[in-house]
C-alpha cells in the first residue's frame, strides 16, 4: 500500500492535482491482510479499539477488585482464592496484590486504554476521513504502531503471571521503590516486564503520533484549509504534538531507570539501607525521576483529554443542530492548554521540597490552564443554547463529558494551589479530582465518539436502549463513586492505604466506603452491557440505510456506507466551506463538498 | 497562469516522509534534551565525579563528520543518475559508520580502564555511558538503513528514480551527526 500511495504522490506531482485521482487500489486480500496485518486506517483503528476495550475490561475489573478490599476490609470472599490463589488467601487480598492491582489499573487505563484506546482509534478512524485523504501518510507506520501497541499489551499482559507478580509500586514508578528488587515483590521481574512493555508502548505512540501530524499537515484534500477542518482533527493534531515530544522524555527517564535497576548505577539512588545493607549507591537523586516523570506525565494527561474535546465539540455541533460556538476560540484554546501542558509538571511535586518561590510560578501556570478550559466550557454550553437538541446516546455522553468535566475541573484549582496541596496532597481527594476530570470524562468523549461513528465503523447501528441504560447508569454511578471522595479527602483519609481501620478518624468512612464499592460493582457491569451491545451491533444492529444518518457536514460521510480501502470510489470530494454550516440561510445543514451559493457569505 | 501557481505549490510543499522525519527529529531532540537537562541537575550535587573524554572520540568525529560529506555527495550522485557512484558512496558512508561505532567503543573501554563504572556513586560517567550508547543507537540505526538502501538499489527489479528516500536517509544522517556533536561539546563544556 506505502508503494501505492507514493505512486499517487508521484503522479500527483507530475499533472499538478494532488488528491484528485482516481486510485483504484486493486491488491489481493486475504484474511491476514485485511483483518490482522491491515494496512488501512479504518481497521487499524477498529484494532486499536477491540484491543483498547479488552484492557478497558482488564483495568476496570482490577478497580472492581481493591474496592471490594476498601469497602469491605474485614470481610472475606472465597471466590478470590479460587481465582487468585496465594494472592487472596483465606479469601482477602494480600497487600503486595492490592498494591499491583492499582498501580496495573494505574497503568492500563492511563496508557493502554486512554492514550492507544482512544487517540489510536479516532485518530487512525477519522484523520483521513475528515481530512480527505485516502489512507495516512505512512499506511506502513501505521500498522508498525498499532503492532507494536499490541506487543507492548502482550509484555505487559504477561507480567500479570509471573511469581513475584506485576509492577506495584504506583502508576508513576518512582524509584527508589521501583528500582530495588529487595524493596518490593513488585520491584523485581514485574517491573522489567513494566518497563520493557511500557518502551514498546512509546515507540508505538511515536510511530503513531508521527504519522498523525505528517498526514494532517500534508494529506489534506483541495480546499481543507486548516480553519476548514472539524475540530476532531484540531484536537488529534495537537494530541499527537504533545505525545512526540513528551514520551520521548519519559523514554530516556526510564532507560536510566533500567541502568539502576540493573547495572548498579546512581541515576536516581542514594545513601539507601536495605534490611539494614548499606547500598554503594550515592549521588543519586530519586527527585529527577519525578522531574522527567511529570514532563511526560502531565501532557499526558492533555493527550487522554484533548482528543475527547475534540469528539464532542464535533458530536456536540451535529446533534444541537448549530455551529459550534467560537471555533477560533475552540482552537486558540486547544493550542494554549498544549503549551500550557509542557509548562506545569511541577504542579505534582509540591510537596517534595521544592523551593516555595519555584513552587509559585508553577501555580500561577496551573491556574492560567483554568482560562482556556473555561473557553471550552463556555463554547460548549453556548453551542447547546437554543440548539434544536437531538438526545442520541452520543449526544447525552457528549453533555455528560461536559458536566464531568466542569466538576473535575473545578477541585483541579484546589490542587493547584500549592499551599492547599500540602493538606490535600496524596488524600483521596486528588483522586477524586483526576478520576472525574480525566478519567470518567475521558471515558464519556470515547463512548460519545464509539456511539456516534459506530454506523461509519460498522455499516450499523447501536441499540440505542442500551446506550440511554448505560449512559444514565454510568453518570449517576461516577458522580456517587467520586464525589464522596472529595469528603474523604478532605478529612485528610490517604489514598494508596489498603485497610485504614486502625485509624479511628476514619471510622466514619465505613459505610461511605462499602456504598462506594457497590456503585462501582454496578457501573462496571453497566460497562459490559455496553461491551456486550458493541459487539452485538456489530453483527445485528440495525443496518444503516442512508449515507448521512446523523445530517452530519464533514466528508466522512460522502463515503459509501461501507468504504473500502481507499474510502471514496471515485475521486476525494472537493471541500469549499467550513464544517460548521448548520442551520445557515433556513437549511438544516450544508455538506463541506458544497460551494458557496452566490448570495452566501462564508461563515 | 493557474497551473504554474499550483506546480510551485506542489514543489514547495514538503514531501510527507520527509515531513514526517522532522518530526521524529523534534522527537529525538526532547530525548537527548530529557537526558542531557538531567545531566545538568545531577552535575551540581554532592558526590559528582567529572571525566576526562579519551582522544579516540575526535577520531570517531571526524569519521562522522567526514561520512556526512560522502553521503551528501551520494546524494548528488543519485540525482545525477550515477548509480554506480551513488552505490559506492552509500557503500563509504557504511563503512565511515562503523568506524564510528568502533571508535565508541574503543573509547567506551577506555574510559572503563579509567575505572569509570557503572557501580556506585554517581558521575558524569555514568551518564556518557547512556548519553553516547543510546546516539550509538541511533547510529546504528542510520547504519541498518542504508545497508537496506545499498541492497535494494543492487538487486531492485524496479529502478527507483524519486529521490526522496535518498533525501531522507541523508537528512537523518546528518542528523545524527549533528547530535553527537552537540554530545561532545556538551561533555567537553558541562562535564
Amino acid at each position: 500500500m506505502s508503494d501505492i500511495l507514493h505512486t499517487q504522490h508521484e503522479t500527483a506531482s507530475h499533472s499538478h492535482t494532488e488528491g484528485h485521482h482516481h486510485v483504484h487500489v486493486h491488491h489481493k486480500e486475504t484474511f491476514i491482510t485485511k483483518y490482522i496485518f491491515s494496512q488501512d486506517h479504518k481497521m487499524i483503528a477498529k484494532q486499536f479499539l477491540i484491543t483498547g476495550i479488552i484492557w478497558a475490561i482488564i483495568g476496570g475489573l482490577f478497580s472492581v477488585l481493591f474496592r471490594l478490599q476498601l469497602g469491605f476490609p474485614d470481610e472475606s470472599f472465597p471466590i478470590l482464592e479460587t481465582f487468585f490463589g496465594r494472592w487472596a488467601e483465606g479469601g482477602r487480598i494480600r497487600p503486595d496484590f492490592y498494591y499491583a492491582l492499582t498501580t496495573m489499573h494505574g497503568t492500563v487505563l492511563v496508557f493502554f486504554v486512554l492514550t492507544a484506546g482512544l487517540s489510536g482509534t479516532f485518530a487512525n478512524l477519522l484523520i483521513p476521513l475528515q481530512i480527505g485523504a485516502r489512507d495516512m501518510a505512512s499506511p506502513l507506520m501505521n500498522m508498525l504502531s498499532y503492532w507494536f501497541f499490541f506487543g507492548g499489551s502482550v509484555v505487559m499482559l504477561s507480567s500479570l503471571f509471573i511469581q513475584t507478580g506485576p509492577a506495584s509500586g504506583g502508576w508513576t514508578i518512582y524509584p527508589p521503590l521501583s528500582a530495588l528488587g529487595q524493596a518490593s515483590e513488585g520491584s523485581k521481574a514485574g517491573m522489567d516486564y513494566w518497563i520493557i512493555g511500557m518502551a514498546l508502548f512509546i515507540i508505538s505512540s511515536l510511530l503513531g503520533g508521527l504519522n498523525y501530524i505528517a498526514t494532517i499537515l500534508n494529506m489534506r484534500t483541495k480546499g481543507m484549509s486548516m480553519t476548514r477542518m472539524p475540530l476532531t482533527i484540531w484536537a488529534l493534531l495537537f494530541t499527537a504534538i504533545l505525545g512526540v515530544l513528551s514520551f520521548p522524555v519519559l523514554l530516556s527517564g526510564v532507560v536510566l531507570l533500567m541502568f539502576d535497576r540493573h547495572l548498579g548505577t546512581s541515576f536516581y539512588l542514594s545513601d539507601i539501607y536495605v534490611a539494614g545493607q548499606a547500598l554503594s549507591n550515592e549521588g543519586g537523586n530519586a527527585i529527577l525521576f519525578q522531574h522527567l516523570f511529570w514532563f511526560l506525565g502531565h501532557p499526558e494527561v492533555y493527550i487522554i483529554i484533548l482528543p475527547t474535546m475534540g469528539i464532542v465539540s464535533e458530536v456536540m455541533s451535529v446533534n444541537a443542530r448549530k455551529p459550534i460556538f467560537g471555533y477560533m476560540a475552540m482552537v486558540f484554546s486547544l493550542f494554549a492548554i498544549c503549551i500550557l501542558a509542557f509548562l506545569v509538571w511541577a504542579h505534582h511535586m509540591f510537596v517534595t521540597g521544592m523551593n516555595p518561590f519555584l513552587g509559585s510560578v508553577f501555580v500561577l501556570l496551573t491556574l492560567l490552564i483554568a482560562v482556556p478550559s473555561a473557553i471550552k466550557v463556555f463554547n460548549w454550553l453556548t453551542t447547546l443554547w437554543r440548539g434544536n437538541i437531538r438526545f442520541t446516546p452520543a449526544m447525552m455522553f457528549a453533555i455528560g463529558f461536559v458536566s464531568l468535566f466542569i466538576s473535575g475541573g473545578l477541585t483541579g484549582i484546589f490542587l493547584g494551589n500549592s499551599t492547599i496541596d500540602i493538606h490535600l496532597h496524596d488524600t483521596m481527594f486528588v483522586i477524586a479530582h483526576f478520576h472525574i476530570v480525566m478519567g470518567v470524562s475521558a471515558f464519556f468523549g470515547m463512548f460519545c465518539g464509539i456511539y456516534h461513528w459506530f454506523p461509519k465503523m460498522y455499516g450499523r447501528y447501536m441499540n440505542n436502549t442500551l446506550g440511554y441504560i448505560h449512559f444514565w447508569v454510568t453518570l449517576i454511578g461516577a458522580y456517587l463513586i467520586f464525589w464522596p471522595m472529595h469528603y474523604q479527602g478532605f478529612a485528610g483519609m490517604p489514598r494508596r492505604y489498603l485497610d485504614k481501620s486502625s485509624w479511628v478518624s476514619f471510622n466514619q468512612f465505613h459505610s461511605l466506603d462499602a456504598m462506594i464499592t457497590v456503585v462501582t460493582i454496578l457501573v462496571f457491569a453497566v460497562q459490559l452491557m455496553f461491551v456486550f451491545n458493541y459487539i452485538y451491533s456489530m453483527y445485528k444492529g440495525r443496518r444503516v440505510r442512508s449515507l448521512n444518518p446523523w445530517g452530519a457536514t464533514t466528508l466522512e460521510w460522502t463515503t459509501p456506507i461501507k468504504p473500502g480501502h481507499g474510502n471514496w470510489e471515485g475521486e476525494i470530494p472537493e471541500v469549499h466551506r467550513w464544517s460548521y454550516d448548520y442551520g445557515k440561510d433556513g437549511r438544516d445543514f450544508i455538506p463541506q463538498t458544497e460551494p458557496i451559493g452566490e448570495k452566501e457569505s462564508a461563515h | 497562469m493557474v497551473q504554474t501557481s499550483v506546480g510551485n505549490e506542489q514543489h514547495k510543499r514538503l514531501h510527507p516522509h520527509k515531513f514526517t522525519l522532522w518530526v521524529a527529529m523534534a522527537s529525538m531532540i526532547m530525548m537527548f534534551a530529557g537526558l542531557t537537562s538531567a545531566f545538568i541537575v545531577k552535575s551540581s550535587l554532592t558526590g559528582w565525579r567529572t571525566i576526562e573524554l579519551p582522544r579516540v572520540f575526535w577520531v570517531s568525529t571526524a569519521f562522522i563528520l567526514v561520512s556526512s560529506i560522502t553521503i551528501q555527495m551520494a546524494v548528488k550522485a543519485f540525482k545525477g543518475r550515477e548509480m554506480q557512484r551513488y552505490r559506492t558512496l552509500m557503500g563509504v558512508t557504511f563503512v565511515l559508520g562503523v568506524a564510528f561505532v568502533v571508535c565508541q567503543i574503543m573509547g567506551f573501554s577506555e574510559l572503563w580502564n579509567q575505572n569509570v563504572r557503572f557501580k556506585g556513586s554517581s558521575g558524569a560517567g555514568q551518564f556518557f555511558y547512556a548519553i553516547a550508547g543510546l546516539h550509538a543507537l541511533h547510529v546504528i540505526g542510520g547504519m541498518v538503513a542504508l545497508l537496506i538502501m545499498v541492497v535494494r538499489s543492487l538487486a531492485g527489479k524496479t529502478k527507483l528514480y524519486s529521490a526522496v528516500p535518498v533525501e531522507v536517509m541523508s537528512i537523518y544522517w546528518h542528523f545524527v551527526d549533528l547530535l553527537w556533536l552537540y554530545l561532545l561539546i556538551f561533555f567537553i563544556i558541562v562535564g
